[in-house]
């Protein structure tokens, strides 16, 4: 593939995404609305679907303003780390065979690393502010974070194992006859306990947490900043979407379809579920959710592992 | 396998962690050294290595430097606490630095001896034979490391809380 070629298929890549991004907005306030038994937006366009171009260009042009005792410069970056690194992430999802911007050889530990690296947003955001309620959220982000990081790997080396390859494209490959689902359920279910933390969705938004933390870490950001926020929270749940259709559930495999329409079909219902989940679950106690994750996940994704590592050696696959 | 790219991304790794030593923020040095550590991620992606880049993207720049964030949000920097700050940088470190070059002349020096050999890149296979092959006693002496890193950590939250 040409340099020019896979630049043009970045920048279309990157379009694409925030426009996902942006419709899944209006999804995700519709679907709760259904949920919650009530409308949602409805005014803008046919059935409120312009709602989400109108959010848009009001915090486009909305006022930016860096709190009095703050640090502007820490200020004005956070944003733009919590956006970045998810959109490089999607580099190497793989959309249909030979459909990825890089090829990547460990293209599951890149993802994993990138949305580590939203933490920082998150935290730095908080300092910056000078502010106790975000400085709370911030500092719950990071614990947060650093509990869930560790099984989320551990979740998912189980289909690394199976596929013997951390290529997402190859992982998928392997699953011609068999979604990984079927043979790791387990893995399967640590996966996506870890991936709505990751994406910092409900029930694990402890650092946003608007009823004890008014908006936690991002309570002082308005305008572009909140935008880029927001814009890095629905990126994450695509990729985290993207991820989990990827390693367990067949990626673009399917039947009559063309691959990237299965592909979309996949990430789409596995997002909505996203929004479901978000309308169905109470937010659980802090303590709870970080001893949840060091007492029971790690041992059972441990175990999860020992299992799978033996099944492959005695069985002589992989 | 780029040269440009990774010679540019060390240069920036060298950069930010110059001025990461520099700065009476604790916080902006930490970032200068987050942007370090993620530039020298870049550069082993450069060098084809993307499994060294990947961990490293992954483990220093994603969970090593979140601890330090963590601890240090939690410590109010004051004005004496920045004026004691400037008071170190401003000659303390002259001796520390010229003993940190001495140190790694001759890592600069080797890199240029051994340039006859094509860089190929560690793969994840090549990198875990490497350790747990030949390598793996030395693997478990620097895993002791982290043993007295917990012995530490330990012994200092003690003496702590004795203190107080």
């Amino acid at each position: 593939m040409s340099a020019a070629f896979t630049l043009i298929l970045s920048v279309w890549l990157i379009a694409a995404l925030l426009v996902a991004a942006g419709v899944f907005t209006w999804v995700e306030r519709r679907g709760l609305g259904f949920l919650q038994e009530r409308l949602g937006p409805n005014r803008v366009g046919p059935f409120g679907f312009f709602q989400w171009i109108a959010d848009t260009v009001k915090l486009l042009f909305k006022a930016d303003e860096v709190p009095p005792d703050g640090d502007a410069l820490t200020f004005r970056l956070a944003p733009a780390l919590a956006a970045t690194p998810v959109l490089v992430g999607f580099a190497v999802v793989a959309f249909a065979p030979g459909w990825a911007i890089s090829a990547l050889d460990i293209g599951v530990i890149f993802i994993l690393a990138m949305l580590a690296l939203t933490v920082y947003a998150m935290v730095l955001g908080a300092w910056a502010s000078r502010n106790r309620y975000a400085m709370l959220g911030g500092l719950r982000a990071a614990a947060q974070m650093l509990s869930y990081e560790a099984f989320f790997g551990l979740s998912l080396m189980g289909v690394v194992m199976l596929a013997g390859s951390m290529s997402l494209g190859q992982i998928v490959a392997a699953q011609e006859g068999l979604w990984f689902v079927v043979q790791q359920p387990l893995g399967a279910a640590l996966f996506t306990i870890a991936g709505i933390a990751a994406a910092h969705r409900l029930p694990f938004d402890l650092q946003e947490s608007e009823q004890d933390l008014v908006a936690g870490f991002m309570t002082e950001y308005s305008g572009m900043g909140f935008a880029l926020f927001f814009l890095g929270e629905y990126l994450a749940i695509l990729l985290v979407s993207a991820l989990a259709v990827t390693l367990f559930f067949g990626g673009w495999l399917g039947p009559w379809l063309p691959a990237p329409v299965w592909f979309g079909l996949k990430v789409g219902a596995l997002a909505l579920a996203f929004v479901w989940i978000r309308a169905i679950l109470p937010r659980p106690r802090y303590d709870q959710l970080v001893a949840f994750a060091w007492k029971w996940a790690l041992p059972l994704a441990l175990a999860n592992l020992l299992v799978t590592g033996a099944v492959v050696v005695l069985g002589g696959s992989a | 396998m780029s040269w440009g790219l990774a010679i540019w991304a060390s240069a920036l790794a060298l950069a930010a962690a110059a001025l990461a030593v520099t700065r009476d923020s604790v916080v902006h040095a930490l970032l200068l050294l987050l942007a370090a550590l993620v530039a020298l991620g870049v550069a082993f992606f450069a060098l084809a290595s993307p499994f060294a880049g990947a961990i490293q993207l992954l483990i220093y720049a994603g969970a090593v430097v979140a601890v330090f964030v963590f601890v240090i949000m939690t410590v109010e920097a004051g004005p004496e606490a920045r004026a004691r700050e400037r008071a170190l940088l401003s000659g303390a470190w002259r001796w520390p630095a010229v003993v940190a070059v001495l140190a790694f002349l001759p890592m600069l020096v080797g890199l240029g001896g051994t340039a006859d050999g094509t860089p190929g890149g560690v793969g994840a296979a090549d990198l875990g034979l490497l350790m747990f092959g030949e390598w793996a006693v030395a693997t478990e002496l620097v895993s002791l490391l982290l043993i007295a890193g917990m012995i530490g950590v330990r012994a200092l939250s003690r003496k702590g809380r004795d203190g107080e």
